[in-house]
């Protein structure tokens, strides 16, 4: 369900008091408010992020601002206080693979379990806000492995996808990552200092 | 100021604006208390005062009359007299005064000068520029639309008697550039604040109608213009964040004396009967200028 409120000529509180109106009628979907001024852009902003809901802001002229909204049915608890949304909701979650196999025991069930991990979460709604991927994790993301596809799918949907450069360097397969970006210990740090749930199968 | 001889100076203000209540009476009070508040932030005595009209010439002219009325008790209650005025007809109503005061240039109050181990004291509550927007949407409650009125309708000039006999380093009347933008201003490049956000006097309904997100475009301007000075910790709820950025009509004095004054000035402060208290505290310059706990 997609929703539009053009807010354009109200004076705040007014677009706010809108927008309040049409989130109430809305239990999913993305809601677009049109305002024409960058306060009032400012103020939807504000609550939005109050409000935990995933949003995205962009400026069209000096008098058209343009706010999306994106409405889930958990609204205020798992949405994400973060600037994107993906194609779907993306939540505040941030999904750790430190492994290439799931669990501890047998190897070959580990890296059965993981693909299937990987395949589980292109699957979820709101899908996670990042995928961190170290150690052995980053076995994951090369040419070849069977969880490619996979989260070349999650990167596709908005979800960042973040492989830790010294393993990659351990591991001599720099050259062949398929898939996300190359990060350090500090955003690895940041990024589960930052979010919602950490998720480490 | 103007200096007429070695004790005596005057000093002048203007201030006028279109209404924030549907009560023409009401507002005429207010605007009247609005403009004499910069003459008592000054530490000054209001003596004359001219009325400033804008008014449809098409409108019923016992409006006009009503808010003339307002404003002209409010300079009376000030012991000042209204020596005349001017109107113009214009699209929309707007009304204010521009008021003369005397002092004693030795005695002029700065707004800049608070220095390190002073108190902060503010004397009226914060948050009627919120409880004024959500009245516009019809979601104020008729007990914060009285809290208000009472606090806009009330003259400073009970608080500057109360703060005259302490020695005050700086104060100012806290206008459209709300709480923040106002004390950034007193404090100059010299000194830092830090702010308790638990001991800000407010409107309590204001807090949850910032939560609403009934606030101005005007308070989120300050919030743009303050954002490199002030530090908000976390644990500062989202509503008195808002009242603290929220831009005042007739708000109280904001006043800077020494940390041994302070509780005396509050106690006589709380006799008068509104909300006020002692809201932090002046020290070294430091990297942020305002910290709000």
């Amino acid at each position: 369900m997609k929703k539009t409120v053009d807010a354009t000529g109200l004076a705040c509180p007014l677009p706010v008091v809108e927008t309040k109106k049409a989130l109430k009628e809305m239990s999913r979907g993305e809601l677009e408010v049109i305002v024409d001024n960058l306060v009032s852009l400012q103020n939807l902003e504000k609550m939005a992020k109050q409000l935990g809901l995933a949003h995205k802001l962009e400026t069209i002229s000096d008098n058209k601002h343009v706010i999306q909204i994106a409405v889930s049915e958990k609204q205020g608890e798992a949405a994400s206080p973060s600037e994107e949304t993906g194609t779907r909701s993306s939540g505040g979650a941030v999904v750790v693979l430190s492994s290439d196999r799931m669990g501890n025991g047998d190897d070959e069930l580990g890296r059965v379990l993981m693909k299937s991990f990987v395949y589980a979460l292109t699957e979820m709604d709101p899908l996670p806000a990042k995928v961190l991927l170290y150690n052995t994790g980053v076995k994951l993301s090369i040419q070849g492995a069977d969880t490619l596809t996979d989260l070349q799918k999650l990167e596709g949907q908005g979800v960042e996808i973040l492989n830790c450069g010294t393993c990659l360097d351990f591991f001599q397969l720099a050259s062949e990552l398929g898939v996300g970006s190359v990060t350090n210990m500090y955003e690895i740090v940041q990024s589960q200092m930052e979010a919602e749930v950490i998720i480490k199968p | 100021m103007y200096r007429l001889t070695e004790d005596l100076a005057i000093v002048q203000t203007l201030d006028f604006f279109p209404p924030m209540v549907d009560d023409p009476y009401i507002f005429g009070q207010i605007a009247a208390a609005n403009a004499l508040s910069d003459v008592y932030a000054m530490g000054a005595v209001p003596k004359t005062a001219l009325n400033i009209v804008c008014f449809p010439e098409k409108m019923d002219i016992d409006i006009l009359n009503q808010v003339l009325q307002g404003g002209s008790e409010k300079v009376v209650e000030a012991g000042a007299v209204l020596a005349g005025g001017h109107s113009i007809d214009d699209v929309d109503v707007k009304y204010g005064l521009s008021v003369t005061g005397i002092i004693d240039p030795k005695k002029i109050y700065t707004n800049v000068g608070c220095r390190p181990g002073d108190v902060l004291i503010l004397t009226k509550p914060l948050g009627v520029g919120i409880v004024c927007s959500a009245n516009r949407v019809g979601e104020a409650s008729a007990s914060a639309m009285e809290a208000a009125i009472r606090s806009m309708t009330t003259l400073n000039k009970y608080a500057a008697q109360v703060v005259r006999s302490f020695p005050v380093n700086s104060c100012t009347d806290v206008t459209g550039f709300g709480f923040l933008g106002h004390l950034h201003e007193m404090l100059g490049d010299s000194a830092s604040a830090v702010i308790y956000s638990d001991q800000i006097p407010h409107i309590p309904e204001a807090l949850h109608y910032a939560e609403e997100f009934l606030i101005t475009g005007a308070a989120q301007r300050n919030r743009n213009f303050l954002e490199h000075y002030v530090q908000i910790e976390p644990q500062v709820p989202f509503g008195i964040e808002e009242v603290l950025f929220d831009p005042q009509t007739s708000g109280g004095l904001l006043v800077s004396l020494p940390g041994e004054a302070g509780r005396e000035v509050l106690t006589e402060l709380e006799k008068l009967g509104l909300p006020c208290g002692i809201v932090g505290e002046v020290v070294a310059r430091s990297e942020k200028e305002i910290v709000v706990r």
